[in-house]
This record gives structure tokens, C-alpha cells and sequence, in this order.
């Protein structure tokens, strides 16, 4: 079972929360413009990394808010925790150690060193509102 | 149940027909609850029809600090309970509480409380919902109490830890309930009312083991 750091509660165990699959998946900007073929694209295709993923999860069970984890899909390592809307922040390439040491603060962005990159290559949207890509 | 509507006289009035009628969520458990407890060791006991009020105000807002002037203060943050005589508000989110006052506090029985917020609230963004009937709440106290809730909830319950005074939203028996300690050795657990049987059971099972004397 996975210990997952919520930034509001704590380590808590997996069972607690739920998972919101991949995040920075932005919802097109004009739906109604887009082909078949790229609507089923942003409905139903997602990355399979074999390694670090950004994903989305819920602390259902605690305080109910959403927050966006980089997980190493190999070793299950949980590299960073980091809010809604923000932006990915840079992989760590050792991954520090960051399980159980999430901070009570709500405002945390992250558990590790790698704090939210400006650097990052990412073209996907930030800026839609905290859950709106739900 | 074992409680049934007491015969329709002219001299009570509805409400109080209203009141006699209803059922708490363990009641069928009393006895049961009654038998399983040992004195001195762990209790269990339900504690029903408590009023609580669900609150959603954005913290800082001013809606919120309203709302904190009517309850005497919000708690700050997870697991933090404000307490204001026999009123007390456990944290469920960074912009969710609940409110847990006696009885005697429902609009029902006369209370103010549940208005009051209503009107603190106003028409702010944010919600003053009336949850008295969502959950009952168990009393399990006893110097064994944590090592009965020890057997299903993965918290650090060790006092070092767990503090009085504190509550968790969190696992209990694999089910979803509030956690709060109360005193040293004294916890409040509100399980949702669909869930009460089930926990109840499962905690009189759980203090089973300490009827028994200890095997060396």
C-alpha cells in the first residue's frame, strides 16, 4: 500500500484517496471544432511513462481536495506533491526522499527539492481554474 | 423499533410527538453496547441526536470570520478543533467544518445556533447545511479504547501523537468516519448513520479480546 503525503493531512494510506488519472490534460479550448479523431484523443488517450507520471489524486476520505503527484510508475516512488493548476515541476533525477514528509501547510507545492519549474518544456495548459480539467 | 410513537394525545404537541418517534442510528445496538462494555477498561456508548451543522466558507473570507464570531473561532488546520464551551468545530478541509453542539442546540428544540450561522453566512459564497441526521456519534472511552480503534485505523494513535483535542477525518474499519479525541482516554467516533450497525458491531467485536484476562 502506498503512504501518500496529502499537502493538507499528512502521510495517509492509498485507501483514503482516489485516483484522478493523468493530470495536465487541458479540455479543449473549442470543442465543437475539433475532428472525431482528436475529441476521442483528449477523451480517451493517455501517456503510459514507464517512469515518472503526473497524476491527479483526491484525498477523499480527509479533506476532499485535489492535488497532482509525480509517481515513479516503476519503483512507486512519490517524487513530488505539488497543487492543482501548478505547473510540473522538474523531475528530480535521484528523487530525493520525499514520502512522509509532506508539510501540514496548505499551501505546499512540494515534498522534494524540485520546486515548480518555470524551465519546463511542457505545452499543456496551467491556467484552467483548480479542477477544472476534472 | 423498540421505541414507538407515543399514543396521540391532545395535550402533546407535534414536535414533541415528532421527538418521541425518532430512532437513532445504534439504537438497536443499546443493549448490546451495554453488555460488551467493561467498566474500566473500554466503554462503548452511542450518543445520539447531536446537532451538527456542516460549514464552507472560504478561510479568511469575510463570510468566515463572521461565521467564527458566532461559533467563537474556525480551527486552522488539519486536525485542529475549536472548542467554545459545548460547542465545538473539527476541521474537515481547508474550507470545510462541522460544528458538533448538544442536543439542545437544534432549531427543532428551540436553538439558536443553526439561524445564527445562517445569517452569519448571508448570502457569501459558502454553505450552512443542518447535518444532525448524517452521523451519530459513539463514545469509546477506557484505557483499552485505543487499542481497540488501534485494530482498524492506520493513524499514529499514540498519545505522543494523537493529542486530546484533536480530530481526523479518516479509516475506521475500512469505512470513512471522524476520529476526534476527546480526552486522554476518551475518543468521539461519527460514523455516517448508514454505517453505524456496521461499526458498532465491529467495535464490540474488537473489545471482545478484553473481557478476558491477559495471557502472560
Amino acid at each position: 500500500m502506498l503512504l501518500i503525503p496529502c499537502p493538507n493531512c499528512g502521510p495517509r494510506d492509498e485507501t483514503e484517496f482516489h485516483y484522478g488519472g493523468q493530470a495536465h490534460v487541458p479540455y479543449p479550448e473549442n470543442p465543437n471544432e475539433l475532428s472525431d479523431t482528436e475529441w476521442s484523443r483528449y477523451l480517451f488517450y493517455r501517456e503510459n511513462p514507464k517512469g515518472i507520471f503526473a497524476e491527479r489524486w483526491v484525498h477523499s476520505t480527509g479533506c476532499r481536495q485535489w492535488f497532482n503527484m509525480l509517481r515513479d510508475t516503476v519503483s512507486y516512488d512519490i517524487k513530488a506533491i505539488y497543487p492543482m493548476g501548478a505547473k510540473r515541476p522538474d523531475r528530480s533525477p535521484d528523487g530525493a526522499p520525499e514520502t512522509g514528509t509532506a508539510s501540514t501547510g496548505p499551501d505546499s507545492t512540494t515534498t522534494g527539492s524540485a520546486g515548480p519549474s518555470t524551465s519546463t518544456t511542457s505545452t499543456l495548459s496551467t491556467t484552467a481554474p483548480e479542477g477544472a480539467t476534472k | 423499533m423498540a421505541e414507538t410513537a407515543a399514543s396521540p394525545t391532545s395535550a402533546k404537541t407535534n414536535a414533541e410527538k415528532n421527538l418521541a418517534a425518532r430512532v437513532s442510528p445504534a439504537r438497536q445496538l443499546a443493549d448490546e453496547f451495554a453488555a460488551g462494555s467493561l467498566a474500566g477498561t473500554v466503554e462503548i456508548s452511542e450518543v445520539p441526536f447531536l446537532t451538527m451543522v456542516g460549514l464552507r466558507a472560504l478561510t479568511g473570507s469575510a463570510a468566515a470570520e463572521r461565521l467564527a464570531g458566532v461559533i467563537g473561532g474556525l480551527p486552522a488546520g488539519s486536525g485542529a478543533v475549536a472548542a467554545n464551551g459545548d460547542v465545538s468545530v473539527l476541521w474537515l478541509g481547508p474550507a470545510e467544518f462541522l460544528v458538533v453542539a448538544p442536543t439542545e442546540a437544534h432549531e427543532s428544540l428551540g436553538g439558536d445556533l443553526i439561524p445564527a450561522l445562517r445569517e452569519a453566512l448571508g448570502s457569501d459564497a459558502g454553505q450552512v447545511v443542518d447535518l444532525s441526521a448524517n452521523r451519530t456519534t459513539f463514545e469509546l472511552t477506557g484505557p483499552r479504547a485505543r487499542a481497540v480503534l488501534e485494530k482498524g485505523c492506520s493513524l499514529d494513535l499514540h498519545p505522543r501523537v494523537f493529542k486530546a483535542g484533536t480530530a481526523f477525518s479518516t479509516e475506521i474499519a475500512n469505512i470513512p468516519a471522524i476520529l476526534w479525541k476527546a480526552g486522554d482516554e476518551s475518543f468521539r467516533i461519527f460514523p455516517r448513520a448508514s454505517f453505524a450497525e456496521f461499526l458498532g458491531r465491529w467495535l464490540l467485536d474488537a473489545m471482545r479480546e478484553y473481557a478476558s484476562p491477559e495471557v502472560p
